[in-house]
């Protein structure tokens, strides 16, 4: 954790004394940049109280870093929100904190404590409840609480089917519902803010990213991630097809399991019981997007939530999921 | 699984090079047009699937899928099915709505809208093509251009999309006919050569083969031009040519993070800039020199269109968001009035005369439209007259903002040129519009000072002039309690005036029916007749069923505040129609009379009246003297 410590030193230097670029952007991100960077600024001009949802993961960095630069010199003129299951990677939460620390903005944690003391989690109570549970409610509950009236999340349109259609501007009913037949009609780039009371907006600046642009820009401009991302020899236990990480005590091993030592890493992070890893040599961004320029699996097929039904992640969204 | 990774970090500086020239182009947003007949589905999955960007579990799943739903029957993939996404869609076989795939090439990234070829097709396909740099134009080679073909080359060229493929489909079901292709394209150019493309590319393709898509075809060696995917990798992008435009940036958000920066973010919508440029904040006029381009790369020697920065001026001038920035020698318009096409996109009607919201860029303005000049017929294009605009209908208006807006005719450059209408109830956007042309100049002179005053004239009566709006169901007694109103007032020696059905239907709106139309412009008018009452110093009665919302707003907004008082005169529909005071309800109920309110027609109860009276409940005097109290409690008479 060392290494990935002073590594967000160094990027937290780079919003006091900007450095110019030694290498233009490939026009495609530049484009895409500047498409996010005029979506955030919309949010800031024209919400009261907007937040940034923040998961950790490779889009929230890049997301978090697109903030950074739309609003310098400024800091974002908002907090960032994280939804704590528990459950996350403790590599995660130890990347998370370095980066508020070191970036000085304000990081809310949500943690649903009632669901702890029921004992809900993902081991106990299987993937679908807990992440209603510590999820789910807990990110509504942190909206309501907060009374954010826009929420910027990090989806993409070509993570699943269903996101094709989201829109950037995504329009929730005052609890929190997303119904697929009452969001506006989106035209160039002037976005309707207008809601009623207790209604709010999610807001998708990276909707027109794909998985490689987001490896690509992480690489192109330098942007730290949790090193979960690099290939590193952990221990893992292999379970329907499934390699996952043992990160902590808490994962009951069954009857003739012991973790293995093996070479991998994930594409995508979340609850560590949830999160399947693969195998792979990429023990650097630059491997990574090598490997992706030839990979012949989708990133979600990783997340164990996808696959309890088909279309589950469109019900988990009316739910109020991201 | 992992030998096929590099055992080496691969070299840093050979990658980015390599990446950086496989997205040389940037990024092309296009638009697919025509129905699932027509084979786009089949075309933007034949797209994914040979740029390489399905991946082996998303193909599974398409074959899982294609067994399941499919309607190629057996073995073969429905790439149709790659582009589906809403459960209840998939269910029905229909998508609704717009979706947004991306593949890429060697050259460029690309985004692709994908709008459906049913209901509501106008409003997704103009949503999809609002944002779009080409749009191709699908064709089945059997059938030939078709009224969807024409309709969807005047949505296009509406919209603005520069650049039309003309994608004849299928052609391997019509034997690969050359003869075929050209009778189909001459057919084409007679529909849309006249329209505002700057190219028109037509294309021999099979879909379903890949045929002229990637790879040159076989069996099409008569065609001379390019295939779809290398004109798509060529064609030059809307973004380059914003950079030919004078310079122009709608101001997003004001950048201020201490008192020595104050830096002015926005997208650069047109043309350059540079440290030294003199711009003009164009609505009011100030000018200043452009000190800086401030990124967090690092200042910047130079911006164009596309571009997201912050710009910092050689000297204070007054600048917010809403604000354009733009060339000084080269202006945009900033006009209160003018022309516009507008595409309505909701259920409820449009009404000549009823306040919406404009929103373009970060100007935001209440407007109504003050003449439908006429309706475009979708399928011809030919000009209707009309008096309204219902969803999916596309028309011409002359529009009157309350604020003027910094512009530049869509046709010159599609951001500053575009904007979107906004209902001020529900919050729903309800319509798209392209500006055409100026009415006339905003001046910034202001109206003469007039050496009396209001406040003069107010002075002079010894009161604070009013109107007092009574609104409510026929035969609520909103007459009834106005005339005792004005009773108790003239008896304290207060000037009044009455305005009633009687004094304004049978003069000044006797032109009107009771059409929603009418109905609206008759408040319009007895509202701008209420406004000289009160500047005359008068304190006024109105009453008038006024049953929608949106014109008892607009007359309240034409008042200072404070001077509009809402009486809600409420009585239940059945004891109105009990009392019937003029016999009207009867004549309803015979179908005498149509469009009359509660009846058949609407009436929007007040949700916050500054007076709600329950005359079921209480006599017409009591009403009357709660009024006076009302009066009195806000200081508008002694």
């Amino acid at each position: 954790m060392s290494d990935i410590a002073s590594e967000i030193r160094n990027y937290a230097a780079r919003f006091k004394a900007p450095r110019p670029r030694t290498r233009a952007l490939s026009p495609h991100l530049a484009a895409l940049e500047a498409e996010s960077i005029h979506i955030m600024r919309e949010v800031a001009a024209e919400f009261e109280r907007p937040v940034m949802l923040y998961s950790i993961g490779k889009d929230s960095a890049v997301m978090l870093h697109l903030a950074l630069k739309a609003f310098y010199p400024s800091r974002p003129p908002f907090p960032l929100q994280h939804v704590d299951t528990t459950w996350k990677f403790r590599d995660m939460i130890a990347y998370r904190d370095a980066l508020a620390d070191a970036l000085g903005l304000e990081m809310r944690v949500e943690i649903n404590e009632e669901g702890l003391k029921r004992g809900i989690g993902p081991f106990a109570s299987g993937s679908n409840l807990h992440t209603q549970v510590m999820k789910t409610e807990a990110l509504r509950a942190a909206m309501t609480r907060h009374r954010y009236d826009a929420a910027f999340g990090g989806a993409r349109r070509d993570e699943e089917k269903s996101r094709a259609k989201e829109r950037i501007f995504s329009f929730r009913d005052a609890h929190h519902g997303w119904d697929p037949r009452n969001q506006r009609p989106e035209l160039w780039r002037t976005y309707n803010t207008r809601i009623g009371p207790a209604e709010s907006i999610r807001v998708f600046p990276l909707s027109n990213w794909t998985e490689l642009d987001i490896w690509q820009y992480i690489l192109e401009d330098d942007i730290p991630i949790v090193p979960l991302y690099l290939a590193a020899e952990r221990p893992v236990v292999e379970r329907d097809g499934q390699i996952l990480m043992v990160d902590d005590d808490r994962f009951p091993l069954q009857a003739g399991e012991s973790p293995q030592m093996r070479r991998i890493r994930f594409r995508t992070l979340g609850c560590y019981p949830l999160t399947g890893a693969i195998e792979s040599g990429a023990g650097t961004v630059e491997a990574i997007v090598l490997e992706m320029l030839t990979a012949r699996t989708s990133e979600r097929s990783g997340r164990l939530i996808d696959h309890d039904e088909a279309g589950s992640m469109e019900k988990k969204k009316r739910e109020g999921y991201f | 699984m992992n030998d096929m990774s590099p055992a080496q970090p691969p070299e840093r500086a050979a990658l980015l090079e390599r990446l950086t020239r496989a997205g040389e182009r940037g990024v092309l947003r296009f638009i697919t047009c025509g129905s699932v007949d027509d084979g786009k589905s089949t075309l933007i999955g034949r797209l994914l699937y040979d740029s390489k960007l399905l991946f082996e579990d998303q193909i599974k799943t398409l074959e899982k899928d294609s067994k399941k739903h499919g309607t190629t029957g057996g073995d073969e993939i429905d790439f149709a099915l790659l582009l589906d996404g809403l459960e209840a869609e998939r269910e029905q076989g229909i998508t609704i709505d717009v979706a947004y795939r991306f593949f890429n090439t060697e050259k460029r990234k690309f985004i692709v809208a994908d709008t459906p070829g049913h209901e509501q097709y106008t409003r997704n396909m103009a949503t999809g093509a609002s944002t779009a740099d080409l749009a191709i134009i699908l064709v089945d080679a059997r059938r030939g251009v078709l009224t969807q073909t024409r309709r969807h080359t005047y949505i296009a060229d509406m919209m603005g999309i520069r650049h039309a493929v003309l994608a004849v489909n299928k052609m391997d079901l019509a034997g690969f006919s050359r003869a075929r292709f050209h009778e189909i394209v001459s057919d084409y150019l007679r529909v849309a050569e006249d329209l505002g493309f700057d190219t028109i590319t037509p294309i021999p393709i099979s879909a379903r083969y890949g045929d002229n898509i990637f790879t040159r075809s076989d069996n099409m060696a008569w065609h001379d031009g390019p295939t779809l995917m290398e004109h798509l990798e060529h064609v030059e992008t809307d973004a380059a040519e914003a950079l030919e435009h004078p310079f122009r940036m709608p101001v997003q958000w004001v950048n201020r993070p201490n008192l020595d920066f104050r830096g002015f973010t926005g997208s650069i919508a047109g043309g350059r800039v540079a440290p030294g440029d003199e711009i003009v904040a164009a609505q009011s006029g100030k000018t200043a020199k452009v000190a800086r381009i401030v990124t967090a790369d690092g200042d910047l020697d130079s911006a164009g269109a596309g571009q997201a920065v912050t710009l910092v001026l050689d000297r204070e001038i007054d600048i917010a968001r809403g604000d354009m920035l733009a060339d000084a020698r080269a202006r945009p318009d900033v006009s209160d009035q003018f022309a516009a096409e507008i595409l309505w996109m909701a259920e409820e009607e449009m009404l000549p005369g009823r306040t919406y919201l404009l929103k373009a860029g970060g100007q935001v303005t209440p407007v109504s439209v003050t003449t439908l000049k006429h309706k475009l017929n979708i399928n011809t294009f030919e000009r209707e007259p009309g008096v309204s605009l219902h969803l999916n209908e596309i028309g011409v208006c002359n529009l009157s903002t309350s604020r003027a807006i910094a512009f530049d005719p869509y046709a010159e450059l599609r951001e500053t040129g575009a904007f979107i209408l906004i209902d001020r109830f529900t919050q729903q956007t309800v319509a798209a519009g392209m500006i055409a042309f100026s009415l006339r100049r905003a001046s910034n002179v202001h109206s003469h000072a007039m050496d009396v005053t209001k406040a003069r004239r107010s002075e002079l009566k010894g009161q604070k002039p009013a109107v007092l709006w009574f609104t409510g169901l026929s035969g609520a007694g909103k007459s009834t309690i106005a005339n005792l109103v004005e009773q108790k007032l003239a008896a304290i020696g207060r000037h009044t005036y009455s305005l009633d059905g009687d004094n304004i239907r049978h003069g000044l709106n006797r032109d009107l029916g009771f059409t929603d139309v009418d109905r609206v412009e008759n408040i319009r008018r007895i509202g701008e007749v209420a406004r000289l009452f009160v500047d005359a110093g008068v304190i006024v009665t109105c009453s008038f069923i006024s049953p929608f919302r949106a014109e008892r707003m607009m007359v309240r907004e034409l008042m200072e505040p404070g001077e509009f008082i809402e009486v809600f005169v409420d009585a239940p529909l059945e004891v109105c129609i009990q009392r019937d005071p003029k016999g009207l309800y009867r004549k309803a109920q015979a179908g005498e009379i149509k469009n009359f309110t509660g009846f058949d027609s609407p009436y929007e109860e007040p949700e916050t009246p500054e007076l709600h009276l329950k005359t079921a409940d209480m006599t017409a005097e009591a009403a009357a003297e709660e009024v006076i109290e009302q009066l009195i409690k806000r200081g508008m008479i002694g």
